[in-house]
C-alpha cells in the first residue's frame, strides 16, 4: 500500500466497513467490498480524492452492486445486497446516529465472549488482519480465525442487532465496550495501545456526554505516555526511578486536561478514578494522600482484590509499611504483584527471611521475563523500595 | 422476525417448598401473560422430570428404545418457551424476564428454521 492509502486505511477502515455493514446487512460481504475498494485505491491514487473515505465507501458500494447484478440468482447472502437499492434507513432507537458506534456495540455485544469481542473490534474497526490479531494475543492463527468466524456466525445466526442500544441498556452495554478497549490497550503492545487510543477518541467524539468514555481515554493516554521510560534495555524501571524526560508530555497534557473535564462533570466512575490516580502520578512528586483518597473511592465502586492491593500500596506510603501490610493481609490472591508488594513491605520492616520467600513466589508467578529479572535482582540486591504500582 | 427457544435449566434434586413454588408459578404466569400481550409468545410448557424420559434411536432397520434421558445431567431441560422476536436484544429481554420469574438459568437460542 502507498503511504497515503495506508493512512486512509488506518483512519477510515472502520467507518467504511460500518457503513457497508448497514447497507449490505452482512459483515463478511462488507469486509470484502471494502478490501476491494482499497485495492482499487492502490491502483488509482494519487491523486487522492478530496474525500478519501467517501471515495472508498462509494467504490465499495458500487462493487457490491456489481457483484449483486452478476450473482443475483446466487445464495441468500447476496440477496442482502438488494438492500442497496432501496437504502432502507436503519431503525434508530439509540441516542447517537453513527455507523461506527453501531458496529462497536455489535462487536462488543455481551452475548459474545470477551475474546471474540476484542478480536472483532480489532478486525472490523481497527482493520487488523487475523494473523496480526493472532500474533498480538499469542494464539495460533487458526484459533483466531475460528474465533472470528464463530463470532460472525453468531451475530448472523442469533441476529445480534446492528444498533446503538436504547438508553436503558446503555450503561451495561457501554461497560462492555470500555472493557474491550481497556483490554486492547493493556495487551502490552504499542501498536495495540495506539489503536485503543484511536478508538477511544472516536468513541468520545461520538459519545461526548459519557464521562467514563473520557475517563478511559485519559487513563489510556496517561499509561501509554510512560511506555518509553518503563524499560531500560530489557529491564523494568519502576515509576519512582523513571527518566521523566522520556515520558510523552503531549499525551500527559492531554490526559490531565481530560481528567480535569471529568472532575468538572462530577460523576466519577472506575475509569475516571483510575485516570485521576495516573494523573497524580504524572504530576510532579506523587501526592500519596490524594492517591489513597482516590483508591478509597475506587474500592467503594469496584471492590476487587487488585484494587485492594493498589490501595494497600498507597496506605503504606501514607501510614507506613506496618499499616500497608495490614491492608494487604485480607487479600485472597496468589498473584505476582501481591507477593512483590508484601515482600517490599516486609523488607522495609526488616523481616528479611519472610521478604525473600515472597520475592521468590512473586518471581515464580510472574509471566513477564523483565519483571522476573527485576524481582530476582530485588531478591539478591537487598535494595529497598519496590513499588508495585510504579510501572 | 425470528423464533427463539428459551430453555429452562433445572437442577436435579429437591424441588422448592410449596409456598416458594406457588410464588414461582405465579411469576411465570405473569411472564407468559406479558409475552402474549407483547405479541411475542408462541408456546410454553414445563416438562416432567428426566426420569420420565425415553430415548428412541434408529439403528439399521430397527429402532432401539431405552429408558431414561439422552444424557444424564445435574442440570437438565425443565421447560421451554418459544418466542418470536425482531432480534437477539428483544429475545434477551424476555430471557431476562424468564430467569427472574423461574429463578433458574435460561438458555436463549435462535431457531435455524421453524
Amino acid at each position: 500500500m502507498t503511504t497515503e492509502v495506508e493512512r486512509v486505511f488506518r483512519e477510515e477502515y472502520g467507518r467504511a466497513v460500518s457503513v457497508l455493514v448497514r447497507l449490505l446487512g452482512d459483515i463478511d460481504l462488507a469486509e470484502e467490498m471494502v478490501a476491494e475498494a482499497f485495492a482499487e485505491a492502490v491502483r488509482r491514487w494519487p491523486p487522492v480524492p478530496p474525500s478519501p473515505a467517501g471515495w472508498i465507501i462509494t467504490t465499495a458500494r458500487n462493487k457490491a452492486i456489481d457483484r449483486h447484478r452478476r450473482e443475483s440468482t446466487r445464495g441468500a447472502r447476496h440477496a442482502q445486497a438488494a438492500l442497496l437499492a432501496d437504502e432502507a434507513p436503519v431503525e434508530e432507537v439509540g441516542p447517537v446516529q453513527d455507523d461506527r458506534l453501531r458496529l462497536i456495540f455489535t462487536c462488543c455485544h455481551p452475548a459474545l465472549n470477551r475474546a471474540a469481542q476484542v478480536a472483532l473490534t480489532l478486525r472490523l474497526l481497527g482493520g487488523l488482519t487475523t494473523p496480526e490479531i493472532a500474533a498480538a494475543f499469542l494464539v495460533p492463527e487458526k484459533t483466531m480465525a475460528q474465533r472470528i468466524v464463530r463470532a460472525k456466525s453468531k451475530i448472523r445466526g442469533a441476529r445480534i442487532p446492528y444498533r446503538v442500544p436504547r438508553d436503558a441498556d446503555l450503561p451495561e452495554r457501554l461497560r462492555s465496550v470500555l472493557a474491550v478497549l481497556y483490554l486492547i490497550a493493556n495487551q502490552g503492545r504499542a501498536d495495540l495501545a495506539a489503536e485503543a487510543i484511536r478508538l477511544g477518541r472516536r468513541l468520545m467524539e461520538l459519545m461526548p456526554d459519557e464521562p467514563e468514555v473520557r475517563g478511559l481515554l485519559a487513563l489510556m493516554l496517561l499509561v501509554e505516555s510512560r511506555r518509553g521510560a518503563r524499560r531500560d534495555g530489557g529491564a523494568l524501571v519502576t515509576l519512582d526511578r523513571q527518566d521523566r524526560s522520556r515520558w510523552d508530555h503531549t499525551m500527559i497534557t492531554e490526559g490531565h486536561e481530560l481528567v480535569r473535564q471529568c472532575l468538572r462533570r462530577g460523576a466519577p466512575g472506575p475509569y475516571q478514578l483510575q485516570a485521576a490516580i495516573q494523573a497524580v502520578h504524572t504530576d510532579g512528586e506523587t501526592d500519596w494522600a490524594q492517591v489513597l483518597a482516590l483508591y478509597d473511592q475506587l474500592y467503594a465502586l469496584t471492590p476487587t482484590p487488585v484494587v485492594a492491593l493498589n490501595r494497600a500500596v498507597a496506605v503504606a506510603e501514607v501510614r507506613g509499611p506496618e499499616a500497608g501490610l495490614a491492608a494487604v493481609a485480607g487479600i485472597e490472591l496468589d498473584y505476582a504483584p501481591l507477593h512483590a508488594v508484601r515482600a517490599d513491605l516486609l523488607r522495609r520492616l526488616g523481616r528479611e527471611a519472610e521478604a525473600a520467600r515472597e520475592y521468590t513466589r512473586a518471581a515464580e508467578l510472574s509471566t513477564d521475563p523483565a519483571e522476573r529479572t527485576y524481582l530476582r535482582t530485588r531478591l539478591s540486591s537487598g535494595e529497598l523500595g519496590f513499588r508495585s504500582r510504579g510501572l | 422476525m425470528a423464533k427463539y427457544l428459551l430453555s429452562v435449566y433445572q437442577p436435579e434434586g429437591t424441588p422448592p417448598a410449596p409456598a416458594e413454588l406457588e410464588r414461582i408459578m405465579a411469576d411465570v404466569a405473569v411472564f407468559e401473560d406479558d409475552a402474549k400481550a407483547a405479541g411475542v409468545w408462541v408456546f410454553s410448557g414445563g416438562l416432567q422430570g428426566q426420569e420420565t424420559a425415553t430415548v428412541v434411536r434408529a439403528e439399521g432397520d430397527e429402532v432401539l428404545v431405552t429408558d431414561g434421558p439422552f444424557a444424564e445431567a445435574k442440570e437438565y431441560l425443565g421447560g421451554l418457551t418459544i418466542i418470536d422476536c425482531a432480534d437477539l436484544d428483544e429475545a434477551l429481554h424476555w430471557g431476562r424476564r424468564a430467569t427472574r420469574a423461574t429463578t433458574l438459568p435460561i438458555e436463549v437460542r435462535p431457531f435455524h428454521w421453524a
